[in-house]
């Protein structure tokens, strides 16, 4: 579990994140969502350690993240996966040799052993034939998979995806989002992810936390996001034309 | 005043994060022969044909201006190596340098920044300065001095190919020239240079592309940033290293 307590975080003096406290379940795909500025990337690459926040407390489990010194930190980050919003693979190295990277860095495994590793991550999310291609050769949705593999080449315990669907088709969205459900539910993790894709909240959301202007408006599940009293959650949920019919209909 | 100050600063705390001791040095190790690749190899092709037309550049012009019988003509050889080793073969060498290998370290680690890759060398626990930059460091502060000796080679070769071709200088008075008070101290000297240009260039660059904020945009500004800081600095302790080395 990774729980956030009273949070603040600001950059030049404007704040953009304010008194944050939630908790974030194992083994569950929780979702943060919020308008495009809200401050979610902010808020999840401040749980990860890349911003150092203002105030507050940020545990993993029983360890407070935010009071360790970058060494210590280590042992943490070995444990986590990030798949970024642009997937972030390293533009110099193959599909394969992205993969293999952080095996290459934290593990002792023989060659045979980190090729096994590979090939069953790629295979799991579904890249064939694709080993020796670089990133500028593979599609968005194919980025997205790769930066999947590579995430969870360490059997991570914590999985932090920022935007997986953005720039995406709806059909790759789905299937991404499939991905990243299957793998949570598989390796326990505790999964955290950035979305404004509705799509996403309706098919993986079981723990949702709304943040809007940085501050946290309303928490619940997918079945719960419906019927909230939330006016600016029910702004953002139905935004669009479709919704908005239906959920005058059901009105 | 204070916006420099931080800056500098800035730059002192990367330094002391790249010279960490590296998490795997087998790793290192591969990184740094790539490096050795895209950055010292791939820099003697325009450092040989600029150090051999500057070698004949300067046998021309230093023969024209000479053109008196009180100067024995060997003095153009002579006037060719000593150019060549003392300022050619590192300063000048050093801001062509600065240049091509300065723009492409900022452009890769900015681009590396921008598009969040060292980011996710962060998230894995990887010091992401010292994983980046010290392969550079140690592949240019190693292969640099190594582009000055091509340099001294092929400059005087240079000059002594336009000076026997043209006819300002015959063969003999040249080679003897380039013979005449040798002083074997002025390449130890060059080559001194030439590894404090090779720092001052890839931290420098490394620097500015590390700490990029923003797009494409900013990647440019601090390429362009990368080759001017850096070409400053080298002038800069051209003067320095030369009061120090020869005084």
């Amino acid at each position: 579990m990774i729980s956030v307590k009273n949070l603040y975080k600001s950059f030049n003096g404007k704040t953009i994140l304010k008194d944050i406290s939630v908790s974030f379940e194992s083994g569950k795909t929780n979702l943060i969502i919020g308008r495009s500025g809200s401050g979610k990337t902010v808020l999840l690459k401040s749980i990860v350690g890349l911003h150092e926040i203002d105030s507050g407390e940020i545990w993993y489990e029983d360890t407070l993240f935010n009071k360790l010194h970058f060494k210590e930190r280590k042992e943490i980050r070995s444990e986590i996966g990030m798949l970024f919003q642009g997937s972030a693979l390293f533009d110099s190295l193959t599909v394969e040799q992205n993969v293999r990277f952080p095996l290459d860095m934290f593990t002792e495994k023989t060659p045979e052993e980190k090729d096994e590793r590979v090939n069953f991550c790629l295979k799991r999310v579904n890249i064939i034939n694709a080993n020796h291609l670089f990133p500028s050769e593979l599609s968005g949705g194919m980025k997205k998979r790769v930066a999947i593999a590579r995430a969870i080449a360490l059997n991570p315990k914590y999985l932090f995806c920022d935007e997986p669907n953005s720039g995406l088709d709806p059909i790759t969205a789905i299937l991404i989002d499939a991905l990243i459900k299957e793998l949570t539910e598989e390796y326990s993790m505790t999964t955290i992810v950035n979305t404004h894709d509705m799509n996403s909240v309706m098919e993986i959301g079981e723990k949702i936390v709304f943040i809007s202007d940085g501050e946290i408006l309303w928490e619940g599940n997918k079945n719960e996001i419906l019927n909230s009293d939330c006016e600016i959650l029910n702004d953002f949920v139905f935004a669009n034309a479709l919704a908005k019919k239906l959920r005058s209909s059901n009105r | 005043m204070i916006k420099f100050l931080s800056q500098v600063g800035l730059y002192f705390l990367l330094l002391k994060k790249v010279f960490s001791r590296p998490e795997k040095p087998v790793i290192y190790y591969k990184q740094t022969m790539r490096e050795f690749v895209y950055l010292g190899l791939t820099s003697i092709g325009i450092i040989t044909i600029i150090s051999f037309f500057m070698g004949a550049v300067i046998t021309l012009q230093t023969a024209y201006n000479t053109e008196n019988p009180i100067y024995p003509k060997y003095l153009i050889g002579l006037g060719c190596r000593d150019s060549i080793i003392l300022e050619f073969s590192s300063t000048v060498a050093a801001l062509i340098l600065a240049g091509k290998v300065g723009s492409n370290i900022a452009s890769e680690i900015g681009t590396m920044r921008v598009t969040e890759q060292i980011d996710a060398l962060e998230i894995m626990g990887i010091n992401s300065a010292s994983y980046l930059i010290l392969p550079k460091l140690v592949a240019t502060l190693i292969f640099n001095p190594v582009l000055t000796l091509i340099g001294i080679v092929v400059g005087i070769f240079g000059g002594w190919v336009a000076g026997t071709v043209s006819g300002v200088i015959t063969s003999e008075n040249f080679i003897y020239g380039i013979q005449y008070a040798f002083i074997p101290y002025y390449i130890t000297y060059s080559l001194i240079k030439m590894v404090f240009f090779a720092f001052i260039i890839t931290s420098v660059s490394a620097f500015q592309g590390y700490y990029v904020d923003g797009g494409s945009l900013e990647v440019g500004r601090a390429s362009t940033k990368a080759v001017v800081y850096s070409s400053v600095l080298i002038l800069l302790f051209n003067v320095i290293l030369t009061q120090l080395l020869l005084s």
